[in-house]
């Protein structure tokens, strides 16, 4: 691992729902299945669900909307067409885990990772779910309860348990990269609004929908929950070629000779990493990773080169009239302005910069300085930038410059 | 978009008129008041947020209210909705009543037919999989009212053929509103359930997400396709003569591939293989791109190189597939005279062999800095004389037929912009996305 401190929270993590997982099945066997069809045909509907799962998210939370709605739903069913059920918390576990494991089959022969880790969420919060659930369901206490409360009920209980899995995410995500755990509990939570919700509202109404029509109910609702997924998926895809296409188009600048090879790519993985230490959030990365991409793109209009690329060492006016053609490009390409605007400004004084703006600024010249300092360059690099923290780079960007260089290179990204 | 016709006045005249004489039966129907009005607002609702962030309408609340409700009743959901919403462009009054119209007519048929099905019996007992027969009714007469409608005013309005507009949307909105009419059937189900409206509500949670996702898809397709165009304009700001030449080639590569009866994914592929074709003389330095009269054989070789460079830059773009060989190899020649490979016949790549086409023909009928441009007719001539050495005579036989038939009018004019970072917006990539 290239993490410095050890994994504590991935292998606590880990211990417990490969703890849950075995104690469930050892108990399932010893005590037998309730209600066989059901438990069939919930396996069923996870298992597609896994296998229709995709890898290689960027910024899209849930990989498999329809199996861990198929999975929440299972773990608060208290009927089957209006007969009460009677399995346990443990059952659930088991099934999910059964069906999850073979839906994986093919992801695993694949060689894909992060299977441990999905497994491990997908376990954890079913887990979670059902304890909460079902011994009260089935002692009862329930029974007297209201329809509209009933449903209510399960509703809360869901939220509860996505705020559960964000929880868990974010601790995952934090000890796999040692990237701060507020922020990405943030993008968690958030991200959590949108295929998050609609998986909790597809587990409640699966549950109350099987309760009252029985398993017909799960073929009904899963064709609008499959074609979000599928839906998403092209979203993934069309999200993937527009990032490649955006980085053909900062090497634009590299191709034509004004900068070096490789000087684009290295910004933008530089300015995530201070950008991710400076806690933006994930939308913000996004647009930070776009400009500073193509900060160099104004280079374009120029008839003759600047020697190097180099435009950290030009006077003031120069580099903010070489920003400006930037922004104008930029605008040009149907991404959002706030990337235009970040281009546009970061030759400004930090002062009246965003905070984007100021990065971009810092990692470039960082990046220039570096480059021109030969061997030492880094260090040296950084101290020139400490040294213009006056006006023209902001502290703050600067610091987390360096806690980022120091922390570890190997964690960076590769962007593009 | 100029005044909308008289005749299609009169078209949606009588289309409210319809929709009056299905509400007509209203002061005799025993109907849940409450549910009427709690599934219109909602349906408001819904519309309101729909039209801010997506485009396109939330048809799950209507056809729960055609599975719930009396069709007379039924008819009066969508109303409030379709009247108060947002209008754009056009006469409102005139756009709105037309939508409250049409939606009134398809719901009072989804609700006829499911009714006369005994669908309603069905969602209250819950009787699966019966329900499900008188839903994919409705659905269905819910789909044909609208296609039949839309393709009405389409056809008085815009003139486009009856049966063309009706087969076209009738099969592109069978999909989606199936879609919706089963998250409608279960709306319908859980709201008779015990558990009531509040169970029937969460339904619309996913519909929602799944439908933002959607929008999402587009909207970052279209961000895409302006980046493509992007990369294009970076030349431009080169050499002031690309950006109408590429669009150009590409309209024409676009209809070569059509001609030869490619499947619709390659013919797009084919149109950016020919829009960024050139987008290698990026690397090209400038001074030699904007250099007016003879080039020495140094300078050629440099300018030669553009294929090379236009290749490094789009190889890392996943979905241009044989995009990418065309603009590597759009200038090599049948008989094996062409650079950068110098490859022969069969050896060059199809999409390479169309691009060379397009790309002469746009050369050679456009204005130059050196020279006026030629007539289509000449044009064509030339590149039947070097079919067979320099082009693919299957190429431009191909052409030939495609300019035939269509004609050439290239929705690009090549303007003299100088100015080295004002340019005209740039048309869109295509005339209407797909659903």
């Amino acid at each position: 691992m290239p993490s410095p401190r050890p994994p504590v929270i991935l292998t606590l993590i880990h211990t417990s729902a490969l703890l849950l997982a075995t104690t469930s099945l050892t108990l399932t066997l010893w005590t037998g299945l309730e209600e066989r069809g059901v438990a069939l045909a919930f396996g069923v509907l996870v298992a597609v669900g896994e296998l229709s799962r995709w890898n290689g998210t960027t910024g899209l939370r849930e990989t498999a909307p329809l199996g861990a709605a198929g999975a929440l739903s299972y773990a608060l069913l208290g009927a089957d067409a209006g007969q009460p059920t009677h399995h346990g918390a443990f059952q659930v576990v088991t099934v999910v885990v059964a069906a999850s494991l073979v839906g994986c089959v093919p992801h695993i022969a694949r060689g894909q990772s992060g299977t441990p880790d999905h497994m491990a969420r997908r376990v954890l919060t079913v887990g979670f779910a059902a304890v909460c659930f079902q011994p009260l369901y089935n002692q009862g206490v329930f029974r007297h309860w209201g329809g509209p409360a009933y449903a209510l009920l399960l509703l809360a209980l869901l939220s509860l348990t996505a705020l559960c899995d964000a929880v868990l995410a974010a601790g995952l995500a934090h000890s796999r990269t040692g990237w701060p755990f507020g922020p990405l509990l943030r993008d968690e939570l958030r991200g959590m609004l949108g295929i998050g919700s609609a998986v909790c509202a597809t587990g409640a109404v699966m549950a109350l929908a099987v309760a009252v029509v029985g398993l017909w109910a799960l073929p009904v609702f899963s064709v609008p929950l499959l074609l979000t997924q599928l839906s998403f998926r092209r979203y993934a895809a069309v999200r993937t070629t527009y990032r490649q296409t955006i980085a053909s188009l900062a090497r634009s600048t590299e191709i034509a000779g004004y900068t070096p090879v490789g000087h684009a790519r290295r910004v933008a993985a530089l300015c995530q990493a201070v950008g991710r230490d400076l806690g933006l959030s994930e939308p913000d990365l996004t647009v930070l990773e776009y400009a500073a991409l193509m900060h160099d793109i104004g280079q374009l209009s120029l008839v003759d080169p600047v020697p190097a690329g180099a435009t950290s060492v030009l006077p003031a006016e120069e580099q903010r009239r070489i920003a400006l053609l930037g922004g104008a490009v930029v605008r040009q390409t149907g991404v959002s302005p706030q990337v235009a605007a970040v281009v546009e400004r970061q030759a400004d004084p930090c002062r009246e910069q965003p905070v984007s703006a100021r990065i971009v600024r810092a990692v470039n010249a960082y990046e220039e300085k570096t480059r021109a300092g030969g061997p030492g360059g880094p260090l040296q690099a950084l101290e020139e930038l400490r040294l213009g923290t006056a006006g023209d780079y902001a502290p703050e960007v600067v610091e987390a410059l360096a806690r980022v260089l120091s922390r570890d290179c190997l964690t960076l990204p590769s962007a593009g | 978009m100029e005044a909308t016709p008289a005749r299609a006045r009169a078209y949606v005249v009588c289309v409210v008129l319809g929709a009056l004489l299905c509400l007509r039966p209203l002061p005799t129907v025993h109907a849940p008041w409450w549910a009427v009005a709690l599934l219109a607002a909602l349906y408001a609702g819904c519309e309101q947020i729909a039209r801010r962030r997506f485009a396109g309408t939330f048809y799950p609340v209507l056809l729960a209210a055609a599975f719930l409700l009396p069709p007379p009743a039924a008819a009066l959901v969508p109303l409030p909705g379709a009247l108060f919403s947002r209008v754009e462009q056009g006469s409102p009054w005139l756009r709105r009543s037309w939508r409250a119209a049409q939606l009134a007519l398809a719901v009072w048929a989804a609700a006829r037919v499911h009714w006369a099905l005994g669908g309603r019996n069905a969602v209250v007992a819950s009787d699966f999989p019966y329900a499900l027969v008188p839903a994919l009714a409705a659905v269905l007469a819910f789909c044909l009212v609208l296609t039949v409608l839309d393709g009405g005013i389409l056809a008085l309005a815009e003139r486009v053929p009856l049966r063309r507009a009706w087969r076209g949307l009738f099969l592109r909105s069978l999909a989606p509103i199936g879609v919706h009419g089963l998250a409608g059937l279960m709306m319908a189900v859980l709201w008779r359930s015990p558990y009531g409206p509040v169970a029937a509500l969460l339904v619309l949670l996913p519909m929602g997400v799944s439908w933002w996702v959607f929008a999402q898809y587009h909207r970052e397709r279209a961000a895409h396709q302006a980046t493509i165009r992007a990369l294009v304009q970076a030349v431009d700001i080169k050499d002031g003569y690309t950006r109408g030449h590429s669009e150009r080639v590409g309209q024409a590569s676009m209809m070569i591939a059509r001609e030869l009866g490619m499947d619709d994914s390659r013919v797009e592929l084919l149109r950016f293989a020919g829009i960024l074709h050139d987008v290698g003389k990026l690397g090209v330095p400038t001074r030699l791109l904007r250099k007016d009269g003879p080039l020495t054989p140094e300078e050629r070789r440099v300018i030669e190189l553009h294929p090379e460079y236009g290749h490094e830059m789009v190889r890392g773009i996943g979905f241009l597939g044989e995009a990418r060989a065309a603009v590597l190899h759009h200038h090599e020649r049948l008989d094996g005279s062409g650079y950068p490979y110098g490859l022969l016949g069969s050896q060059i790549p199809e999409s390479a062999r169309v691009v060379a086409v397009a790309d002469a023909f746009d050369a050679m009928t456009s204005t130059r800095s050196y020279r006026r441009a030629r007539p289509v007719s000449v044009a064509l001539e030339e590149l039947s004389r070097c079919a067979g050495t320099q082009f693919d005579p299957l190429m431009v036989t191909a052409l030939v037929r495609a300019l035939g038939r269509c004609g050439w009018h290239p929705s690009v004019t090549a303007d003299e912009v100088q100015s080295s970072i004002v340019f005209p917006p740039a048309p869109p990539v295509s005339s209407g996305m797909k659903g």
